[in-house]
């Protein structure tokens, strides 16, 4: 179990991290998500003792480990630029933590093979950093921080500088490996794609502060505040209601509390079918629908339909984003 | 256009660089080999030899080793004063060796904070300025490696339990080492060849404090001319040894 607890953390006049807890349960994957700025990453590096919080403790797994040095925290780090020892081999790399604990060598060559095999980077043992591929380079990193055993895995943005194909890959791959491996597990990520896929635990993340702790069905589907409802997924603004547009029923007739709009675009995502609409007062909104339901209104651009909200949300407290970063 | 800039730039260097150097090369043996070799092996130049020797093998190691850690600390430390350190230390590069040597001589001199210690006109001295005027080598070589190779290796190293110790060695070393190779073969040159600063410092004794570069000067004024351009061509030889060394050293890295 990892926890953060009242950590502050302040770089020159920028706050990056204002009274934050946050707690993460043994062998969960908790994915921390928010925009660039937010903090995540600061709060990340506090817990693997990269950065020294202004005030506030961390504890892992009942110890207050605030003042130890990352050597002695026992966690495994991955960053998003891999971090390859460039003039060590592949198996070098992943052995550097058993070597710096002076394992029998023995032990040593047997952990790492699993570990290469675990990674599937097993065929180029012998390679050097810069002859992997990025997608190469990062499984390489976590073969890296796996191999010390340690009690949390915490992966700063791991998949970001790669490209879309390879980070859905990895993604999957990552879960399929915590579900095997049991690790604690911390993920940094903007992309909420990501984080719901991925992780068990969403902790959104503003301008130092945490905004909501849901699973990520829970997180869509009754976000604390319109932040995080405009975070995790596309949204409709409509006076002070905020609809998905998965939620905007369009019909051919009018109906009841429906409204006119006119087609401007379509946009076909292969399964589904994204229609941009503007109504009669002129307000913008974007409905969401199969494409057989398309296909049956016969939408065309520059067509009149009439759309109607099948659900809503209103919140109570509508902040102001300026508002929050301030504090 | 290719070949007239391939001979402009051949053509400079030629005039600029081989031309004074062969001439010296030619002037040494013009009186045949033997004038060359007992100009060489007179005692005063056997002194003179081993004395720049016992120079560069005090300075480049301390300069060395000065230049790791400040570098280190430019880059890896923020504390209060880096920037004046950073430009502290170009200062031997902006400033005249001979005002170097006038401020060794008014610190040691008589009537200097630290006179009378047998600094002035004997060894130390030498070497004090000697280490001055080659200061900023090492230093200038490393900075922007550890810039450009940044962090992030030497985090992942600390997070696998890796001491402030083993991550130098094994992480931050490697990637520098060529750098500092690099720094230390300038180093190496500057101070075989000092000349200004350690004139003003070392009194300029014959066959007592007197480096090779001092020597050729010496003779040059005596009228030796043999002697002098037999002095500059073993000047010259060890400066192209140590730059032949780092020749050699270097291709291995780059091939990789």
């Amino acid at each position: 179990m990892i926890e953060a607890r009242s950590i502050t953390k302040q770089f020159a006049d920028f706050v990056a991290l204002d009274d934050v807890s946050v707690e993460v349960p043994t062998g969960s994957l908790t994915a921390l998500l928010g925009p660039s700025g937010s903090g995540k990453s600061t709060l990340l590096r506090v817990i693997a003792g990269l950065e020294r919080p202004d005030r506030g403790e961390v504890w892992l797994d009942g110890d207050d480990v605030t003042s130890r040095p990352p050597q002695q925290r026992g966690v495994g780090f991955v960053f998003q630029h891999y971090a390859a020892f460039k003039h060590m081999t592949v198996r070098e790399n992943v052995a550097f933590g058993l070597r710096i604990r002076r394992r029998p060598r023995a032990e040593i060559t047997r952990r790492v093979d699993e570990l290469l095999e675990l990674v599937q980077l097993s065929g180029l043992a012998k390679r050097y950093p810069a002859q992997l591929s990025g997608g190469q380079r990062q499984r390489m990193g976590l073969a890296r921080a796996l191999a010390v055993d340690p009690k949390v895995l915490l992966l700063d943005e791991p998949f970001g500088a790669l490209d879309a194909r390879v980070r859905k890959e990895l993604r999957a791959w990552l879960r399929r490996l915590h579900d095997e491996t049991k690790t604690t597990t911390v993920i940094v990520t903007h992309d909420q794609e990501e984080a719901m896929e991925v992780a068990d635990r969403v902790v959104v993340m503003r301008a130092g502060h945490v905004e909501q702790v849901a699973p990520p069905r829970e997180l869509y589907e009754s976000p604390a505040n319109e932040f995080v409802m405009s975070f995790v997924g596309p949204v409709n603004r409509l006076g002070d209601a905020f609809i998905r547009p998965h939620d905007v029923e369009l019909l051919h007739e009018p109906n009841g509390a429906s409204q006119e709009a006119m087609v401007e675009r379509i946009v076909h995502l292969g399964f589904e079918v994204r229609v941009d609409l503007v109504r009669d007062d002129g307000v913008r909104l974007t409905a969401q629908t199969t494409r057989e339901h398309a296909e049956l209104l016969e939408l065309d651009p520059g067509q009149i339909v009439y759309v109607r909200p099948i659900r809503q949300t209103v919140f109570e407290t509508s902040r102001d984003p300026a508002e929050v970063g301030r504090h | 256009m290719r070949y007239a800039l391939r001979f402009a730039t051949l053509g400079y260097l030629f005039v600029l660089l081989v031309a004074p150097v062969g001439l010296v090369f030619y002037r040494a043996f013009e009186h045949g080999f033997g004038t060359f070799w007992d100009a060489i092996t007179s005692p005063d130049a056997i002194h003179a030899l081993k004395l720049t020797l016992i120079i560069t093998a005090i300075a480049v190691p301390a300069n060395t080793v000065f230049g790791i850690v400040c570098a280190l600390a430019i880059v890896r430390y923020r504390f209060p004063g880096a920037g004046v350190m950073n430009a502290l230390v170009d200062l031997p590069l902006a400033l005249s060796p001979v005002v170097v040597g006038l401020s060794l001589l008014l610190l040691y001199g008589r009537g200097g904070w630290l006179q009378g210690h047998n600094i002035l006109f004997a060894l130390p001295s030498m070497v004090l300025a000697t280490m001055f005027v080659s200061l900023p080598f090492v230093v200038r070589e490393v900075v922007p490696v550890l810039r450009e190779i940044g962090t992030e290796q030497e985090q992942a190293a600390s997070t696998l339990g890796a001491s402030a110790l083993q991550t130098f060695r094994r992480v931050t070393w490697p990637s520098i080492r060529w750098a500092v190779a690099y720094g230390v073969v300038l180093t190496t040159a500057r101070s075989l060849g000092e000349f200004g600063a350690v004139t003003v410092v070392s009194g300029s004794i014959s066959g007592r404090t007197e480096t090779l570069a001092l020597l050729v000067g010496d003779r040059y004024e005596q009228f030796d001319a043999t002697g002098a351009y037999a002095a500059a061509v073993l000047l010259a030889l060890l400066a192209i040894g140590t730059l032949l060394v780092m020749y050699r050293l270097r291709p291995k890295e780059e091939t990789r």
